[in-house]
């Protein structure tokens, strides 16, 4: 069961509200584009979904969130850690087990960085480090997937190919973006913020690009 | 300029060391002091490598006690680390490091004699202290975002070892280096009271009057110390660590009576001994007190803050000698070589050297003191200006100085300042063991007349004086929002 219904969610920043409140209702299946400017409420409704339906979903942060000085297997083998006794965690730490390697080789390899494996991901650039993180969250292997941004850093073909492996990774998705394109050729379903509150709530083949710009 | 915060502080510092000098014991005793100076300098510029073969025994013991303590203390710190939030962990580790490793050695001296655990623990102990607190602050810094991630249901040591290790691995790697060196120093100085280390060597060497023979010495530990690099591989430290204690010699064996009466009998104090009970213990507090603590305390917090503001005035003035906003190759390789040499001496040989030369008096101590505090933060004030990019056309020379570059480093400065002020006041209270009136001087008497009761409850106020100067420290720290830095 990878949807949710929440209500009640809001935020305030300083004493100010920025969020809500709002609710949302996402059933399982439906990929959820959130749209709008930036400050509009994108980011913080994403962290609010994930402390709401519990950490069982996969969360694609804008800070990615990786451990820089491990090299870019262990940051992705990182979202399976609770699959494993400790001590196959700690000797993967020193020497990767031959089924882990080729397993995140594959999914690198589908994100066309496989020959990036044991690089450190502090020396990566932000469009590799984006992948990274995508990784990890698919290799996490839930069915519910929050992401915020999770191809800002990728260019044109490059950020197509992930999104469609999104799409088909995860049943169900909530993702934050920017670019209207995008969001309409990879999600079934588009939420448009608007300082804090719902203004736009559409399947995606209901939509053209100009309905949504409207809320830029 | 006098409504900065900062500069009323350290104007205030000023004013009480200034105070404190017209107070202070400062004279060069010494019938002729600068023939003996000269005498010294001429034998480190004439060292002699072949005197003795006991030379490379105590540099190897010397490495072997820093060795075996450090790693005991790095090993120990980190668990420590781990349960730091914990108030009594805390309370626990502030006490220990708040004792000077001398005084630990002194202590077990009196019931281990010289066995080589005496040194060992010397050196272990207190820096365990020391690391836990740091390792803990480091570990509180990594970025919480990783952890975050975790799928639920990670172990709390898979979650350990992935997200949190990792990220601070640089800087715990770096930090232990840094303790390394600084062992090599406290292991050289527990030669001072009778360990096979440099120490011991260096003093009989002085002593005879050997000035060479004590120059080959100190050369040989700065070219230890500047070669760190080069010899402590990160492939290389496992061996290191399971050799040497194999190098730290026989010494005398334990005579467990020995340890059972110190605890039982040594260190209570006198009166509950005797069979006078509590009645008498008042007295004897009370005489402890006035003829040994307070002018003990009072001689400490008055070298302290004297030292501190000569280790201030010192950085400030010793940082250009290694910034790159001011000309010369050659002076700046002769700074770096004046630093390296100032802040690689512990400040107990250099005080050591300064009193056999000058004669019994506050001065060496304090010249001592700055000489090696202020090596250290100006090395790291004259690092940090050369991160300081100036607009082309900034002023040059003396201008530079005092309009572009003290104005940005003084915050750091002070940090740093106040940061070392209890390092100092340790310091202080350790160099009473040479013969200054300090709080180790009484420390030092009570152990040579045999009242360990007395030497128990003398080191235990020293330990309570760091803490509150420590405490002080972070206090002012906090209210100039300086920001700090572990490793100095």
């Amino acid at each position: 069961m990878s949807g949710f219904d929440l209500s009640g969610l809001k935020a305030s920043f300083g004493g100010e509200r920025v969020l809500g409140p709002l609710s949302l209702r996402v059933r399982e299946g439906e990929k959820v584009a959130l749209v709008g400017k930036s400050g509009a409420g994108k980011s913080t409704l994403i962290r609010l979904i994930h402390e709401q339906v519990g950490r069982n979903s996969s969360l694609v942060p804008q800070e990615l969130g990786l451990v820089n000085a491990l090299p870019v297997f262990h940051n992705v083998f990182m979202g399976q850690l609770d699959k494993h006794p400790t001590w196959y965690n700690t000797l993967t730490l020193i020497r990767p087990f031959a089924a882990d390697r080729a397993a995140v080789k594959s999914l690198l390899n589908d994100l066309g960085m496989a020959e990036k494996l044991w690089i450190p991901t502090a020396s990566l650039s932000g469009g590799q480090r984006q992948r990274v993180a995508i990784a990890r969250a698919i290799y996490r292997n839930e069915s519910l997937l929050l992401a915020d941004e999770p191809v800002s850093a990728l260019d044109g073909p490059r950020a197509h190919q992930v999104m469609a492996l999104l799409r088909d990774r995860f049943a169900t998705s909530v993702i934050a973006l920017h670019d209207v394109e995008l969001a309409l050729q990879y999600c079934n379903r588009i939420v448009g913020i608007q300082d804090g509150l719902v203004e736009l709530d559409e399947p995606s083949d209901r939509l053209a690009p100009s309905d949504i710009m409207s809320l830029y | 300029m006098f409504s900065y915060p900062t500069v009323r502080a350290s104007l205030i510092f000023v004013a009480v060391a200034t105070l404190g000098l017209l107070f202070a014991d400062i004279a060069i005793t010494a019938s002729n002091p600068w023939r003996d100076l000269g005498n010294f300098f001429l034998g480190v510029v004439t060292p002699n490598f072949f005197s003795s073969e006991g030379l490379l025994t105590a540099l190897l013991r010397t490495v072997a006690f820093a060795f075996v303590g450090v790693a005991l203390g790095s090993f120990f710190g980190f668990l420590l680390a781990l349960v730091y939030r914990f108030l009594p962990v805390r309370v626990f580790c502030a006490f220990i490091r708040a004792i000077h490793e001398l005084f630990w050695a002194l202590i077990f001296l009196q019931f281990f004699g010289f066995h080589p655990l005496t040194g060992v623990l010397a050196i272990a102990i207190p820096y365990s202290g020391i690391f836990a607190k740091v390792y803990s602050e480091i570990l509180e810094e990594a970025d919480p975002e990783p952890r975050r991630l975790l799928p639920p249901g990670t172990g709390m040591v898979a979650a350990f070892l992935y997200a949190r290790i990792p990220d601070c691995w640089e800087q715990l790697r770096t930090y232990t280096a840094y303790r390394l060196e600084c062992g090599l120093r406290s292991s050289a100085i527990l030669g001072f009271v009778g360990l096979p280390t440099l120490g011991f060597y260096l003093e009989s060497s002085f002593s005879q009057g050997l000035y060479s023979d004590a120059g080959a010495m100190l050369i040989l530990f700065y070219v230890l110390i500047a070669t760190i690099p080069l010899w402590v591989r990160p492939k290389l430290l496992p061996v290191y660590i399971l050799a040497a204690p194999f190098f730290l010699g026989e010494g005398l064996p334990i005579v467990w009576g020995n340890v059972e009466r110190f605890f039982t009998e040594d260190i209570v104090p006198e009166p509950l001994r005797s069979g006078e009970g509590i009645a008498g213990l008042v007295p004897w507090l009370n005489d402890l007190m006035v003829n040994e603590a307070l002018p003990g305390i009072w001689n400490t917090v008055l070298l302290t803050q004297i030292a501190l503001v000569a280790t201030g005035i010192l950085a400030l003035l010793a940082f250009p000698l290694i910034s790159n906003h001011f000309g010369g190759p050659v002076r700046r390789t002769s700074g770096h070589v004046f630093l390296v040499i100032a802040r690689s001496t512990p400040e107990y040989i250099l005080a050591y050297i300064l009193l056999q030369l000058w004669g019994p008096s506050m001065l060496p101590a304090v010249v001592a003191l700055a000489l090696h505090n202020g090596g250290i933060i100006g090395h790291l004030i004259g690092r940090q200006t050369n991160t300081l990019r100036l607009r082309p056309d900034a002023t040059t020379g003396f201008n530079r100085y005092t309009w572009e570059l003290v104005p940005r480093v003084y915050r750091s400065f002070l940090a740093f300042l106040f940061y070392r002020w209890e390092i100092i006041m340790r310091e202080t209270a350790i160099l009473g063991i040479l013969g200054i009136y300090t709080l180790g001087f009484y420390v030092d008497s009570a152990i040579q007349n045999i009242r360990f009761d007395r030497a128990m409850v003398l080191i235990l106020i020293t330990a309570l004086l760091n803490i509150g100067v420590d405490a002080l420290g972070r206090y002012i720290r906090r209210k100039l929002a300086l920001q700090t830095m572990p490793t100095c």
